[in-house]
């Protein structure tokens, strides 16, 4: 049998911590396009589209990831095609992403005050006016902070990923445990991973917060 | 798509989803009290606490608040018991909810109290409060009633996440739809059913903990 020394572990893990960062990036980005989509859906004036936006927000918020990343990888599987679990996690980490970030967004274009959008519409803007030149830009300074913590959800979500066989760092660390029987360092280590991928993301969130002060400006 | 969806099943196996939605139940509630009385004194320690414990309490929150759930799941189950730690899944998945509850409103109820005002510290000792008298009337119910909302939310996300405690063979309810389509081999309508128990539950525990809410903090005192 061969030995493991500490080095070889972390080596593997680190590896494996590509596709971890990979699958992030990836929902990160396809979940705030989706999101984008959804906030105008969300805030828009059809009653049919805000019936649509706050039922997919109640469905993605009110069940368990890991169950969305079941039912997206048997669902996908019902067409008859051989789903690969990358294909099914990133669906599934996109939509529940979406989700989260039309919500935090809503929040972030409701706390502009109304009379911005009654001095706009008192200078003759269009609704797309408004929002390109008085809405958007403040609400975008709101939003940072807490888009920026909610990227550390994503990637502790995509933990989860590997519970449908996505190849991550969790994954890689019952693989590693099951070559080593070392639970106790291996898991260590991945926490410490994940607390380093993670920890940078938390900590501006707060330091962005303090700076843009947004909590107290509009007093 | 040529698939007929087949829900027969459910008839047959209807007490394998009830005892599932009974363990995830009993792990949320015991989760939830605990873990948000744990949470309530770490933010003790770290508001008003000895000097010396606001660290330790810092990196235990700031640990928690960074790793994902099912590591830390991982870590208790199978990582304790190489110091000799051993406990049986329940008691781990327990744990780990506590653990993780425990962090996250710990942050929670610290910004309640951080938005009491100093002068009400020097009300309450002004009217022979003692310190722990101060710190439970003055500070702490309004604080939890300013943040009981966030609370709540926490807790239903703690409960959602425990569908993870499946992993280390807990019999919650994702470990009920897993023994399901292991049997039936109707792995989406299995998981699809769950879902919708899942979404009853979220949407049940939401309202409980409104009207909790309601009964805890009766009288509106905090603006």
């Amino acid at each position: 049998m061969n030995d493991f020394t500490t080095w070889d572990i972390v080596r593997n893990l680190l590896l494996a911590a590509r596709w971890t960062i990979l699958l992030s990036i990836v929902s990160f980005i396809g979940g705030s396009a989706v999101a984008g989509l959804l906030l105008l859906l969300r805030i828009g004036k059809s009653k049919a589209g805000r019936v649509f936006a706050r039922t997919y927000i109640e469905i993605f918020q009110g069940t368990p990831l890991l169950m969305q990343l079941f039912l997206a990888f048997f669902g996908l599987g019902l067409f008859g095609v051989d789903v690969p679990a990358w294909l099914a996690a990133g669906l599934a980490l996109i939509l529940w992403t979406a989700a989260f970030l039309t919500e935090i967004w809503r929040g972030c274009v409701e706390s502009v005050t109304k009379g911005q959008w009654e001095a706009s519409s008192s200078l003759g803007m269009g609704y797309l006016q408004q929002m390109r030149y008085v809405i958007l830009p403040q609400a975008l300074r709101v939003a940072v902070p807490p888009t920026v913590g909610f990227s550390v959800q994503v990637v502790k979500g995509t933990a989860l990923t590997s519970i449908i066989g996505f190849v991550e760092l969790s994954k890689a660390g019952t693989m590693v445990t099951n070559a080593t029987f070392e639970p106790f360092t291996v898991y260590g280590v991945v926490a410490l991973i994940y607390f380093a991928l993670c920890w940078p993301l938390s900590k501006s969130s707060q330091i962005l917060e303090r700076k843009l002060n947004v909590a107290h400006r509009n007093h | 798509m040529t698939y007929v969806f087949d829900y027969e099943w459910v008839f047959e196996y209807w007490p394998v989803l009830l005892k599932g939605i009974g363990i995830t139940v009993e792990l949320t509630l015991v989760g939830g009290v605990l873990g948000i009385s744990l949470g309530v004194f770490c933010a003790w320690v770290r508001s008003l606490g000895p000097t010396w414990a606001r660290p330790v309490v810092t990196a235990y929150v700031e640990m928690i608040r960074n790793t994902p759930f099912l590591i830390q799941l991982f870590f208790i189950f199978f990582g304790l018991p190489a110091l000799g730690v051993r406990m049986t899944e329940l008691q781990a998945a327990n744990l780990a909810m506590v653990i993780n509850l425990g962090a996250y409103s710990c942050e929670i109820v610290r910004a309640g109290i951080q938005a009491t005002h100093a002068g009400q510290f020097e009300a309450g000792a002004s009217l022979g409060m003692s310190r722990i008298q101060t710190f439970w009337y003055v500070v702490l119910v309004p604080a939890l009633q300013r943040i009981w909302p966030a609370l709540s939310s926490q807790v239903v996300i703690v409960m959602l996440g425990s569908a993870a405690v499946s992993q280390i063979a807990a019999e919650d309810l994702t470990f009920a739809a897993n023994f399901i389509q292991s049997r039936t081999f109707r792995a989406f309508e299995a998981y699809f059913v769950s879902t919708l128990i899942y979404l009853a539950l979220a949407i049940t525990l939401r309202q409980l903990l409104r009207g909790l809410g309601w009964t805890l903090f009766p009288k509106r005192t905090v603006r």
